[in-house]
C-alpha cells in the first residue's frame, strides 16, 4: 500500500498510470450515464404532484452532492499534500477546484431552471440554495487565490490552508444559515415532499449519482494529466514526450 | 525563566505594535471614518425613513463593521513583511501562533475598539433604543474578535501581493457569513424584545473557537509565504 503510494507520488509513474485507467474510467462513467438518463428521463413514470418536471433531479441532485463532494475530497487531498508533501496531491487540488466551481454552478442553475415551474421563482433565500450560493464563493475564493500566487508550490500550500479553514467553517455556515432561515421566512419549502421514492425513479438516480461521480474522477485525471505536464515541464520526461 | 521571558516578549510586542499604531494615528483611525462613512451611506442611497432606518440599523451597522475590519486587516502582516520583522518573528524561539495572537490583539485593540465606543453615535443616527443598543455593543464585542481572526488568516495567506484587499475580501467574507447573520440577527432580536441570550452564545462560541484555531492557520500561512 505505502509502496504504491510512493509510486503514486511521482508524476511521471501517475502520467503513465492514469493514460491506462482513463478510457475505463471514460466507458464506465458513459454507461452509467446512459443509462441513468435514459431510465430517468424516458423508463421513469412521471410525478404525480410534478409531472415531467420533477426529471431534473437526474441532473439537479448529483450536481448537489457532488458540489460538497468536490469540497470534501480537495480538502482531504490537500491535507495529504500538505502532510505528506506529496506534489501529486497538490496537483489534483489545483485540477478539481475548477470543476467543483462549475458543478456547484450547475447545482444552482438547475435548481433555479426547477424552481421557476415548481415554486413560481427562480431564486428564494432557502437555506440550502444560500448554503449552496455561498459553496460556490467558496471555489471561487480558492480559485482566485491559486491563480494570485506565482509559484505553485506556494500557491498549492496556501490553498490548502485556506480549504482547511473553510472545511471547519462549512459546517457552520451551513446551520447558521439554516437559523437565519428559519428567523425571517418561517416554513420553508422543501425540495422533496415525498417520504419514500419509487424503485423505477430512484435506481436511475443512484446511477446518476455514481455517474456524476465518475464524470468528475474522468475529468479530473485528463486535467490533472495536464496539469503534471505544466508543473514538470522542465523534466526530461517531459521534454521527450513533447519532442516525439 | 522562560515562562518569564515569553510573557515578557509577548508584553514587548504588544507594547511595540499599539505604539507603531499610535504613531501613525491618522491611518490607524482610518477605519473608523470608512465605518461612519459607510453608516451615513444607508439613509442617503434608501430613505431617511425613521421606520425604515430602524429596521435596517442592525444589519447596517453590521456590515458597515464587517468591512471596516476587512479593509484594514490587509496591512496587518504587511509592514513587517517590508522590513524584515517578520523573519524575525518566524526565527523567534517562542510559539509563532502566540505572536500571532498578540498582533491581533493589538489590532482589535486599535481598529475594533475604536469602533465600538463610537457606535452610540450610529445609534442615535438610526434611533435605536437603549436596550438595542447594549445588544449591539455587546454582540460587537463578541464578534469583532472572530472577524479579527478569520481576517488575519486571509491577510497571512495573501501577503505580498499586489491587489491583496480585494482578494482577501473574496477569500475571508463568506467565512464570516455565520458571524453576520448571528450579529445583526442579535440586534434585530432585540429590537422585537426577544430574548438574545441565545445569539450571544453562539457569537462567543464562534470567537473561542477561532480563538482556538485561528492562530495556528495565521501562523502556518506565515510559514509558507516566507519559505
Amino acid at each position: 500500500m505505502w509502496q504504491f503510494m510512493h509510486k503514486l507520488s511521482s508524476p511521471k509513474y501517475f502520467y503513465d498510470l492514469s493514460g491506462k485507467m482513463l478510457p475505463w474510467f471514460i466507458l464506465a462513467t458513459a454507461i452509467l450515464l446512459i443509462y441513468g438518463l435514459y431510465a430517468g428521463l424516458i423508463l421513469a413514470p412521471p410525478d404525480y404532484q410534478q409531472g415531467d418536471g420533477f426529471r431534473i433531479i437526474y441532473v439537479h441532485v448529483p450536481c448537489a452532492i457532488w458540489s460538497l463532494g468536490i469540497y470534501t475530497f480537495m480538502t482531504i487531498t490537500a491535507a495529504i499534500g500538505l502532510i505528506w508533501r506529496m506534489k501529486m496531491a497538490h496537483i489534483m487540488v489545483r485540477a478539481s477546484s475548477v470543476i467543483g466551481a462549475w458543478i456547484t454552478f450547475a447545482a444552482l442553475a438547475t435548481g433555479s431552471i426547477w424552481g421557476k415551474p415548481m415554486w413560481g421563482t427562480y431564486w428564494v433565500w432557502d437555506a440550502r440554495l444560500t448554503s449552496e450560493l455561498i459553496l460556490l464563493f467558496l471555489y471561487l475564493g480558492f480559485i482566485g487565490l491559486q491563480t494570485a500566487i506565482p509559484n505553485r508550490q506556494t500557491a498549492a500550500k496556501a490553498g490548502a490552508i485556506l480549504l482547511l479553514v473553510g472545511f471547519v467553517d462549512i459546517p457552520i455556515i451551513h446551520f447558521s444559515v439554516d437559523w437565519w432561515n428559519t428567523l425571517h421566512q418561517g416554513a420553508s419549502l422543501s425540495l422533496l415532499s415525498k417520504p419514500t421514492i419509487s424503485p423505477s425513479m430512484l435506481y436511475p438516480l443512484l446511477a446518476m449519482i455514481v455517474g456524476f461521480g465518475l464524470l468528475f474522477a474522468t475529468i479530473l485525471l485528463m486535467r490533472t494529466r495536464n496539469e503534471v505536464l505544466l508543473w514538470e515541464n522542465q523534466s526530461r520526461w517531459v521534454q521527450r514526450l513533447i519532442s516525439c | 525563566m522562560t515562562q518569564n521571558n515569553l510573557i515578557k516578549t509577548l508584553y514587548v510586542v504588544l507594547k511595540h505594535e499599539l505604539l507603531l499604531a499610535y504613531r501613525a494615528l491618522a491611518e490607524s483611525l482610518q477605519p473608523l471614518w470608512f465605518f461612519l462613512i459607510i453608516i451615513c451611506l444607508f439613509p442617503l442611497a434608501i430613505s431617511s425613513n425613521q421606520h425604515w432606518l430602524n429596521q435596517l440599523a442592525p444589519g447596517i451597522v453590521w456590515i458597515a463593521a464587517l468591512l471596516a475590519m476587512l479593509l484594514s486587516i490587509d496591512k496587518l502582516f504587511w509592514a513587517d513583511a517590508i522590513d524584515g520583522s517578520l523573519e524575525q518573528m518566524l526565527l523567534s524561539p517562542h510559539p509563532l501562533s502566540l505572536l500571532v495572537f498578540i498582533k491581533c490583539l493589538a489590532h482589535w485593540l486599535v481598529t475594533a475598539l475604536p469602533l465600538i465606543i463610537i457606535t452610540p453615535l450610529a445609534a442615535l443616527f438610526f434611533h435605536i433604543s437603549w436596550h438595542t443598543f447594549t445588544v449591539l455593543i455587546l454582540s460587537l464585542l463578541l464578534g469583532t474578535p472572530t472577524l479579527i481572526l478569520l481576517g488575519a488568516v486571509g491577510s497571512a495567506l495573501t501577503i505580498g501581493m499586489r491587489n491583496r484587499g480585494v482578494l482577501l475580501t473574496i477569500l475571508v467574507l463568506p467565512l464570516l457569513i455565520p458571524i453576520l447573520i448571528f450579529g445583526a440577527g442579535s440586534v434585530t432580536l432585540a429590537s422585537q424584545n426577544i430574548n438574545v441570550n441565545g445569539q450571544l452564545a453562539f457569537l462567543a462560541s464562534f470567537f473561542i473557537v477561532s480563538l482556538l484555531l485561528a492562530p495556528w492557520a495565521i501562523a502556518a500561512a506565515l510559514r509558507i509565504s516566507q519559505e
